[in-house]
């Protein structure tokens, strides 16, 4: 039988969706303002192995000579970002949804259970709430991410007032580094999540924009209220 | 009369029917009546919604530029964030606020060289600097009554919009001494003050508040040597609160004002404030 069961509360879906947006266009105008001093490679004893970025990638996205304009977009959605994400946070914490969120001791553990279950080397996945093991700490980790974009950003952003923040980051010429990691951090997450959104399949995508998910409950609930009939079958 | 009777026929079946421990398929049914529903609102709103976003977005970035005056260049509505975004960091501003300091040995050598811009008749200027105050006064400086006056140095990681930064020593005059000594206390209370280069190419506009902060120097001196042409001589300011782009090399006229004077870069679609 086909049962309505709530998931995603409706400011966990606007936050998802509208963070969607802001973040991209983020990491947009990031590149835009990157782009004038793009000094970032993956170098291993003198020999480089990626540049960041290459030619072709910047002209495909017509990044090239646009670092005002970069700055312009990248300090007005700064805004929208930080309040969308104290938003997020805020609900997160006063509603108490951290319980189903925050990764607990045994996540770590179960986290490989699931990777492994998701690989289709293990065939059963540990039992979970709202989220596995593995998706509380991918979820808990992109929120510290974006904590982390804030602060590195106010790092590079004002140096001189925010120096104690600055020094935090390891100073400003590390704040950039960070930043820049982290945006690469989130490209990361946005594929794997792809993926695993796809693989999950339809009744967990829908959730996520209609706030439930449609499960089929084997036994009529009309058999499950009856007393004492499950003292057998425990 | 068949017609009624018909009805009287068929009701008892339907009384029949939901009586029936079928009530299974009607349950079913309205939910998944409910689900219908619900997805149809919820997708139809988010569709809507995510229209309306992208038409936003279009809508920002197809926007005109703003009309150009002592800023220009940049999308209006993004000109006007950025002049609100500037207010509201302004609140967090303090001169108590220091640049970190560095040791002078671990300054750059090979200072980095970015731009000429206004570096024309550099060397005609002959180290006079105009002081024009918002009366209309002024009066002539020579870098040798500054270079009279006490030295302050400072070694800090220079900050260039570009992204890059550099550990760099200058020295020179302290810009609040430089106002003390020349009789322009008065004029430090305007708003704004300006410079300018000697061929006019190259100028800046600086909120009173990072001017007067602390570390602005009015630099003749790097690495402990005369300033080299390259790097803005004879006098060129070192502002360790701005970017680069406000630190003007080869300072000719200096001027006050209540409103913002030019601005090289702002004029180029680059925030007027500036500030770090």
């Amino acid at each position: 039988m086909k049962v309505i069961k709530e998931k995603h509360s409706f400011l966990m879906r606007w936050t998802h969706w509208v963070n969607f947006p802001i973040l991209a266009i983020m990491i947009w105008s990031g590149l835009l303002i990157y782009w004038a001093d793009d000094e970032y490679k993956i170098e291993i004893a003198g020999k480089t192995y990626f540049h960041f970025f290459p030619d072709g990638f910047y002209n495909l996205l017509h990044i090239p000579q646009r670092l005002a304009e970069g700055m312009a977009f990248h300090f007005l959605f700064m805004w929208f970002f930080v309040i969308n994400g104290l938003i997020y946070i805020l609900y997160t914490v006063l509603s108490g949804q951290w319980r189903e969120l925050l990764p607990q001791k045994k996540s770590f553990k179960e986290a490989w259970l699931v990777l492994l279950h998701d690989l289709h080397i293990r065939k059963s996945a540990p039992p979970q709430d709202k989220y596995n093991a593995a998706q509380r700490i991918a979820y808990t980790a992109i929120i510290v991410m974006g904590a982390g974009s804030v602060f590195t950003g106010l790092s590079i952003y004002k140096p001189v007032q925010f120096h104690t923040l600055t020094w935090l980051c390891g100073g400003y010429h590390a704040a950039r580094i960070e930043h820049f990691i982290l945006t690469i951090g989130y490209v990361l997450f946005f594929v794997i999540h792809i993926i695993q959104v796809i693989l999950a399949g339809w009744s967990n995508f829908r959730s996520v924009i209609s706030g439930f998910e449609v499960v089929n409950e084997p036994k009529s609930q009309f058999v499950e209220s009856l007393p004492g009939e499950n003292k057998d079958g425990e | 009369m068949s017609r009624k009777a018909n009805l009287l026929n068929h009701y008892p079946e339907r009384i029949k029917m939901e009586n029936k421990p079928e009530k299974k398929t009607k349950v079913a049914i309205t939910t998944e009546q409910k689900i219908k529903r619900r997805d149809f609102i919820s997708f139809g709103v988010f569709g809507v919604l995510s229209v309306a976003a992208y038409k936003g977005w279009r809508l920002l970035y197809t926007s005109p530029n703003e009309v150009a005056g002592v800023t220009a260049g940049v999308r209006a509505p993004l000109r006007r964030a950025l002049n609100k975004t500037e207010l509201a960091f302004r609140r967090v501003f303090s001169n108590k606020n220091l640049v970190k300091t560095y040791p002078k040995e671990m300054a750059a050598k090979n200072v980095r060289h970015n731009s000429d811009i206004g570096s024309k008749g550099a060397e005609t200027s002959g180290g006079v600097i105009q002081v024009i105050k918002n009366n209309g006064e002024s009066q002539n400086i020579t870098l040798d009554q500054i270079k009279a006056l006490k030295k302050t140095e400072i070694v800090y990681d220079f900050k260039c919009v570009e992204g890059w930064d550099q550990i760099q020593y200058w020295g020179g005059l302290k810009f609040t001494d430089f106002v003390e000594h020349f009789g322009l206390t008065d004029q430090a209370k305007l708003a704004y003050v300006g410079m300018m280069t000697p061929d006019k190419g190259y100028y800046v506009g600086l909120d009173m508040d990072s001017a007067m902060h602390p570390q602005t120097i009015l630099a003749y001196e790097m690495n402990g040597q005369p300033l080299p042409l390259k790097h803005g001589a004879p006098l060129r300011l070192i502002i360790p609160v701005k970017y680069g782009i406000k630190n003007i090399k080869r300072i000719g006229s200096i001027y006050f004002s209540n409103t913002r004077p030019r601005d090289y870069w702002a004029e180029n679609g680059y925030d007027y404030y500036s500030g770090l």
